[in-house]
């Protein structure tokens, strides 16, 4: 154990020729709520499918809860929830069904699974539509149902890429407010967001990587006074420059 | 292995085959809809109703001095235009065409009948010079109008044959009590029904194909892969659904079938049986319809990889390879698993073979042992190639 919910050295990952992480470094602290920024095939998704088990890094050492990946990765997916970009949930089902599906599969027991399941929709704004199935949701709902699924688990380590995407300004803040409620029962979360604003609002330390390596860390108070900026999209913006990149 | 979360996918499974229109149309409604197509179209459904009735005629009197009475008494057979004789050197084969519906009746003539009918002629008010003898009729048990028609009308022949129109009050020859024997008559469509059976099965190959391919497209099996749900629980989830699928087009496919009228020549040990060899043919459809999805850039190009699994079996393995199997195609045939179900499901509900017998034993074996190996080759290409 290293004491970390999640500890990476030195990662590399290579995909051919093009080096999507060069020895990156991080820490994430048990109960932390981390962000993981950068701009778009800055590495963020790279590094979040290493820890969740779906790539093996060419190189370096990753442990999430404590276990090695990929060696340990059977234990690592029994303590986390991921929530992915895209919605990645099933639009023949209702969303309830898509919520305790995950629910089963994260081992909720049956008899819990339903009052779990009522509660988190309720939460995310959902228990009204959960009936209806996915395929005529709206986008902001089929990634709130996206986020249930993620979360019904109760995971230890929660993984959430983007998980306000394309969402309306109420939507959204009912997300913040259910992430927030993760963090109060010290659970570790690490979150991707093209937001500045969300991650300053949010996270109790930010992660900058760009070009598959680390360029600044730590809470958004510190980033904005290392780099006298106002907010931190100003940070990003000194760090990242104004260039536009291709998306990954 | 987790029971609940195998059971979990198998429920989802299940509840895509019956919500999207496309699953549920080419899994159930389209073998129910052949079904009933061919019904019609080969005459599971109206039709069929004879106004003639083959009887086959034995003549042990033929090579006697006496033989034109035989030949007198098929005439007047004939004459009724109900009655069609159909002469055979030997009881066995005419009771061999009645046993498979080719005839209505058997009539034997015996050998004395012409030394009998010349005895009667000569003195047919003294019956004590007659030469008494017996006609053997054998009638099929399953046809009423057979058992009801047939011997009143061959004794009313036998009257005019040794008499002439004129009726007598009585005769030294009689027809004996007509013997019942089973018959299993045999349509177009009683061929097709085994075949229809693996038919529908063979379609599971499309689905599972583009079900993975879309899953994989859209990020689904990526985000299943970061659950504790593990390779082993998740195929077995896709074998349990699918069989589940197979049993459940058997079921509506004979149901339909039998409402129809189709009726199988085996027991519910045989239906049991043909149950189990459909659900195992699905297990060999999973493992094509993995290979499909290896293939497949796109669940577009699914459908149509699909075809290079599903055509092979169709053509060669359904009730179209029975419809004019050529030595080659029936030969081909026999390198596709369908065919071992349909050979199997037609012994069982055509020819009435046991479900112990060895020959559908060993037809279950083959397929078993075929799925498993397509299965095993669907996972291996799927894990190393088709999983992204």
């Amino acid at each position: 154990m290293t004491g970390f919910a999640i500890d990476v050295q030195d990662l590399e990952m290579r995909f051919g020729e093009t080096r999507a992480l060069q020895g990156l470094t991080l820490q994430v602290r048990e109960g932390e709520l981390f962000g993981l920024l950068g701009p778009n095939g800055a590495g963020k998704s790279t590094t979040i499918n290493i820890l969740t088990g779906l790539l093996e890094a060419t190189a370096g050492t990753a442990s999430v809860g404590g276990h090695a990946l990929p060696k340990e990765a059977r234990q690592v997916k029994e303590i986390i929830g991921v929530c992915p970009q895209d919605f990645s949930i099933f639009p023949y089902l209702t969303g309830r069904e898509n919520v305790t599906l995950f629910g089963e599969l994260y081992g909720v027991p049956r008899a819990e699974l339903r009052e779990r399941a009522t509660t988190i929709l309720d939460r995310l704004g959902l228990n009204g539509e959960s009936d209806r199935r996915v395929k005529g949701y709206s986008g902001g709902m089929k990634r709130r149902i996206s986020l249930a699924t993620a979360l019904i688990g109760d995971p230890e380590i929660a993984f959430l890429d983007e998980p306000t995407t394309g969402l309306d300004p109420q939507s959204r803040h009912a997300v913040w407010e259910f992430v927030e409620t993760l963090k109060e029962r010290k659970r570790t979360v690490i979150l991707t967001t093209h937001y500045m604003e969300e991650a300053e609002a949010l996270c109790d330390r930010i992660a900058i990587i760009d070009h598959g390596k680390l360029i600044a860390l730590g809470t958004p108070e510190e980033l904005r006074k290392a780099y006298e900026a106002k907010d931190l999209e100003e940070v990003f913006l000194k760090l990242t420059g104004r260039g536009l990149r291709e998306g990954m | 292995m987790d029971r609940q979360r195998v059971m979990a996918l198998v429920r989802k499974d299940l509840k895509h085959a019956v919500r999207e229109p496309a699953s549920l149309f080419i899994l159930l409604l389209f073998p129910v809809m052949l079904t009933v197509v061919f019904a019609v179209t080969f005459g599971g459904i109206g039709g069929g109703a004879s106004t003639t009735y083959q009887v086959g005629v034995v003549d042990l009197n033929a090579p006697g001095p006496s033989a034109h009475w035989s030949s007198d008494l098929a005439a007047n057979l004939s004459a009724t235009q109900i009655l069609v004789p159909k002469a055979y050197a030997d009881n066995a084969s005419a009771q061999a065409d009645l046993e498979v519906g080719n005839l209505q009746a058997v009539l034997v003539i015996p050998a004395d009948f012409g030394a009998s009918a010349d005895a009667y002629r000569a003195s047919p008010t003294n019956a004590s010079a007659w030469i008494e003898t017996s006609l053997a009729l054998y009638v099929d048990r399953g046809s009423m109008i057979a058992t009801q028609a047939i011997p009143p009308m061959v004794a009313q022949v036998l009257v005019v044959t040794l008499q002439g129109p004129t009726a007598a009050t009585s005769l030294p020859v009689t027809v004996g009590v007509p013997s019942l024997v089973t018959v299993s008559h045999h349509g177009t469509f009683d061929y097709f029904v085994p075949g229809l059976f693996a038919y529908g099965a063979i379609f599971i190959t499309m689905t599972v194909g583009q079900s993975f391919s879309t899953d994989r497209e859209d990020g689904r099996l990526r985000r299943l892969n970061t659950t504790p749900l593990t390779p082993t629980e998740f195929m077995t989830a896709q074998v349990i659904a699918n069989m589940v699928l197979g049993v459940a087009q058997v079921g509506l496919i004979f149901a339909v079938a039998f409402a129809i009228g189709y009726r199988p020549s085996t027991d519910l040990l045989g239906l049991a049986l043909a149950f189990l060899l459909v659900s195992v043919l699905a297990v060999a459809c999973v493992g094509f319809g993995l290979i499909t999805a290896t293939m497949a850039k796109s669940s577009s190009a699914a459908t149509g990889i699909a075809f290079l699994f599903v055509m092979p079996q169709m053509f060669l393995g359904t009730f179209i390879s029975g419809m004019a199997p050529s030595p080659a195609l029936a030969a081909a045939g026999r390198f596709v698993p369908a065919y071992y179900v349909t050979d199997a499901l037609t012994n069982l509900f055509l020819r009435g073979v046991p479900a112990g017998n060895g020959a559908v034993l060993g037809d279950l074996a083959f397929v078993s042992l075929a799925s498993v190996l397509v299965l095993a080759i669907g996972i291996v290409l799927f894990r190393r190639f088709g999983n992204e």
